[in-house]
């Protein structure tokens, strides 16, 4: 009787191994580099390295000043 | 730290749709899918109004409460970008956008809808930086470039500003005040007849 048992028990959980619920393994979100990380290609602004954080923002206020003001080309003010 | 935004200048906006024809030529935007977009209000009628119109980059974003398998995520330059990897595809940030800036590519035999695709503010997404797959998934990441949203560069009359906040903010604040407001601005009375500040005694301006 016992050894019954035993055997019932051991087939229903190879049959039932196939009913488990797989593992999450997934990451969510990869992490994003920062920006002025760069991008490596020839298509990058001269004007600051990859990496200096600094210079990014300065690039980008100078690129946004000169593109997007007309006031400071026309010297109105 | 610079904090992106984009503001679009009602007054001088035309309605020329370059800056959805630049979003679209930039990232080579699929057919049914408006990152960008330009808004009317009161077409044909004396006064109206243009705007265009993108994802906003919220500072409390409902695209992100409502998320279901949280996609989203913030840089730190404050632009709100998600994962196409994680994203289902399900649609609640749509309903929850004020801005309609979440879109779904419709293709394929049964038009199934596809993950979600928005304005990235030129900034790609988490691949790697000018990588293909970053391309193909997110469009050009012309942030990493050193450059600016490719819709406010492309502005014909700069009605749309773009970038960080606080220099987009002196950029309109001297612009309104050097032209001025309602009937104070340059050609009102010309174009809507006004008989109010802004109008030469000549009576054209």
């Amino acid at each position: 009787m016992m050894k019954r048992l035993v055997h019932s028990a051991l087939a229903a959980a190879v049959a039932l191994t196939a009913c488990g619920e797989k593992p999450q393994t997934g990451a969510g979100i990869r992490s994003d580099a920062a920006p002025y990380a760069g991008t490596g290609s020839n298509f990058m602004q001269p004007g600051w390295k990859a990496g200096d954080k600094a210079g990014w923002e300065a690039q980008l206020k100078a690129r946004q000043l000169y593109g997007q003001n007309e006031y400071t080309r026309t010297q109105a003010k | 730290m610079a904090r992106m935004k984009f503001i679009c200048d009602a007054e001088r906006c035309i309605e020329c749709n370059s800056c959805v024809t630049a979003c679209k030529n930039e990232h080579e935007v699929p057919w049914g899918v408006n990152r960008r977009r330009v808004v009317t209000l009161n077409d044909g009628v004396p006064g109206e109004k243009s705007i265009s119109v993108a994802c906003m980059h919220c500072s409390d974003a409902p695209c992100m409460a409502v998320c279901p398998v949280n996609c989203f995520y913030r840089t730190e330059e404050g632009v709100v970008l998600h994962d196409k990897d994680v994203c289902i595809g399900c649609g609640y940030c749509s309903y929850a956008c004020p801005f309609g800036a979440p879109q779904f590519p419709s293709q394929g035999t049964f038009g199934v809808r596809g993950k979600m695709d928005k304005c990235t503010f030129c900034a790609g997404g988490p691949e790697e930086h000018g990588s293909q797959a970053e391309f193909e998934k997110y469009g050009r990441n012309r942030l990493a470039e050193g450059k600016l949203p490719a819709c406010a560069e492309m502005c014909s009359t700069k009605a749309l500003l773009a970038g960080d906040g606080d220099v987009v903010a002196d950029i309109f604040r001297n612009r309104v005040v050097q032209r001025g407001k309602g009937a104070e601005v340059w050609g009102w009375g010309t174009a809507y007849g006004s008989q109010q500040a802004g109008q030469p005694a000549g009576g054209k301006s």
